[in-house]
């Protein structure tokens, strides 16, 4: 186990080195703060708006974004070590390909944890500080739900990035890979979906739809953030469809860690059967 | 007492292609083994199988008694040190801090850490990236890497590419103290100058089988390379080399002078006796057949064979 924090440490430090890290809070506390701010120049008015518009655009934008980044900060973490030379150097350590994997994941998912928590954290205190509302406990659980949803979506595609990693034999094929998952979580399969609700008039029956959702990393983020608001109905998109039938919290909590977990043990037996 | 590596029938295919044909290598503890051989030979597929890092189509790999694929083989890659060839590292990081990641990973200290630097040299650049270090730097601290812990096993692949003289010759220095200490070392090189002197025994490689193995005076008797004695002196007329017409002898003129004379490794001292005597000889050198011609005797006789 030691070992496994033995890399991961390394990947951590290797995130503040470059800058990764600070790259990513300084990303999520403008928008969320842009978000607060803006939101609501539409209807005419600068200045904080309701928390439930500011969390709904938040979430929207996240979306897009948080796999995005995750996918660009590890796709090369197992194919990147070996092109560079030093994977063949570290399998004749004292540690082995899990071990490697795991750390890798750790280290990647404790950089994206930390930058999303305070990013989107220091967002929070400032809005509680120059906005006049009342509710800081209704603030302060909205922002830890959705730091804590946004966190595992991160994972999520740092889990896919390390798969995609095992598999490819070059650093470009993993970074096209990243960028087909991307496509096909992010944009693809809600249209897919959308065609398949249209194609049969509306004929699918709700339930099955609602499960259709949780197929998707991506539209389980939406579900958690988005149903539970009132002014979610224009930008929830598809994920609205199922709000009448609401999962719980915890069920999608729980269906987000399948999701890093599924991928990350592909990417497992992927790396054991790796030639190297 | 288990041997260091044992390798029997070894055997290893890449779909039609074979790496290696049936390789049998024995080496105690404590022995300097270099294993020559030219690209394409098998050395580094060798290296890898006794790592552990592929698996054998054929054949038994015993490292200190045990497979090196077995479960829980990761725990005895503490005694095991590897420089593999072109040796490459975290360029963003600085050479300590490279080192010291090592480090970790084989639960070796902080100190060995400053005293593997201070070894090869590394000192005064410990602190800068290893994007700026030199390829000799480079090498020196991939050495350094494989040196951590308490080594029982070194393999080292072409450890002296990019050292200049100094370095090389600490190296060897270096390999002459770890083998008193009982360590067992794979030097796999094809840039032989030098390495003579260090090696116990020497592998040579060809076609992914075993062309010779013994030490240096046991190849020399089995290729029975003739001696190369060079004279120097006034060898003015074309006709000298008449005056070294004994059986089994081959004189030849370089010049006017120098003159080449090849005779068996038995005549070594009637040979010398007879140029010390002729009168036009005033200087002599002479080296018993190099690793190097050794090494291209048996490749060359492999090559007859196939």
């Amino acid at each position: 186990m030691n070992t496994v924090f033995i890399v991961a440490e390394k990947e951590f430090r290797d995130g503040l080195r470059n800058r990764w890290a600070l790259a990513i809070t300084l990303i999520f506390a403008l928008l969320a703060l842009g978000i607060a701010y803006f939101g609501a120049a539409a209807s005419g008015a600068v200045g904080f708006t309701s928390l439930d518009t500011t969390l709904v655009s938040l979430s929207s934008l996240a979306v897009f974004l948080i796999p995005l980044i995750a996918l660009m900060l590890a796709y090369d973490s197992i194919v990147g070590e070996e092109e560079q030379g030093t994977l063949l150097l570290l399998l004749t350590y004292p540690l082995n390909r899990l071990q490697l994997l795991l750390g890798k994941f750790l280290g990647h998912g404790a950089i994206l944890a930390v930058s999303t928590s305070v990013g989107f954290g220091l967002a929070a205190v400032v809005i509680l500080l120059f906005s006049d509302t009342a509710a800081v406990g209704a603030l302060v659980a909205a922002f830890s739900y959705f730091i804590v949803t946004a966190v595992l979506l991160g994972w999520v595609f740092i889990a896919f990035a390390l798969l995609l990693s095992s598999l490819a034999g070059e650093k470009s094929r993993a970074a096209g890979l990243a960028l087909v998952v991307w496509f096909v979580f992010v944009l693809v399969f809600d249209l897919a979906l959308l065609g398949l609700l249209v194609g049969t008039g509306g004929g699918v029956n709700a339930d099955l739809f609602r499960y259709l959702l949780l197929l998707n990393p991506t539209d389980v983020f939406r579900l958690a953030n988005l149903t539970g608001f009132e002014a979610t109905q224009a930008s929830a998109g598809l994920t609205s469809i199922a709000a009448e039938h609401r999962f719980g919290p915890g069920t999608l909590l729980f269906v987000l860690m399948a999701w890093v977990i599924v991928p990350l043990a592909l990417a497992g037996w992927h790396f054991s059967q790796r030639r190297t | 007492m288990t041997a260091a590596i044992e390798l029997t029938g070894v055997c290893k295919r890449y779909g039609k292609l074979g790496a290696l044909n049936g390789l049998d290598l024995r080496i105690e503890p404590g022995e300097v083994l270099g294993l020559l051989g030219h690209n394409g030979a098998g050395k580094t597929t060798t290296m890898k199988i006794v790592l552990g890092l592929i698996a054998v189509s054929e054949g038994s790999v015993r490292v200190f008694g045990h497979d090196p694929r077995a479960r829980g083989a990761g725990g005895r890659r503490h005694w095991v040190g590897y420089l593999p060839e072109s040796v490459t590292f975290y360029e963003q990081l600085s050479g300590r801090e490279v080192l010291s990641y090592f480090a970790r990973l084989k639960r070796a200290s902080r100190t060995q850490v400053e005293l593997l630097l201070e070894r090869v040299g590394l000192s005064a650049a410990a602190d800068r990236r290893v994007k700026t270090y030199s390829k000799g730097m480079r090498q020196r601290l991939g050495l350094a890497q494989a040196l951590l812990g308490r080594p029982r096993l070194l393999l080292l692949d072409e450890p002296t590419v990019g050292l200049d003289p100094l370095a090389t010759q600490q190296f060897y220095q270096m390999i002459d103290e770890l083998r008193e200490d009982g360590v067992s070392i794979i030097l796999c090189s094809h840039v032989l100058p030098g390495v003579e002197r260090h090696i116990d025994r020497a592998a040579i490689l060809g076609g992914g089988r075993l062309l010779a193995l013994g030490s240096l005076e046991t190849l020399r008797e089995q290729a029975g390379l003739p001696l190369l004695i060079q004279a120097r002196g006034d060898f003015q007329q074309t006709d000298c080399v008449a005056s070294f017409a004994e059986p089994g002898y081959q004189a030849r003129r370089i010049d006017a002078h120098r003159l080449e004379l090849a005779v068996p490794a038995t005549a070594k001292l009637s040979a010398l006796r007879q140029l010390l005597d002729h009168p036009k000889v005033n200087d002599l050198t002479f080296e018993p057949p190099s690793l190097e011609s050794l090494y291209t005797y048996f490749d060359g006789l492999a090559r007859v064979d196939s």
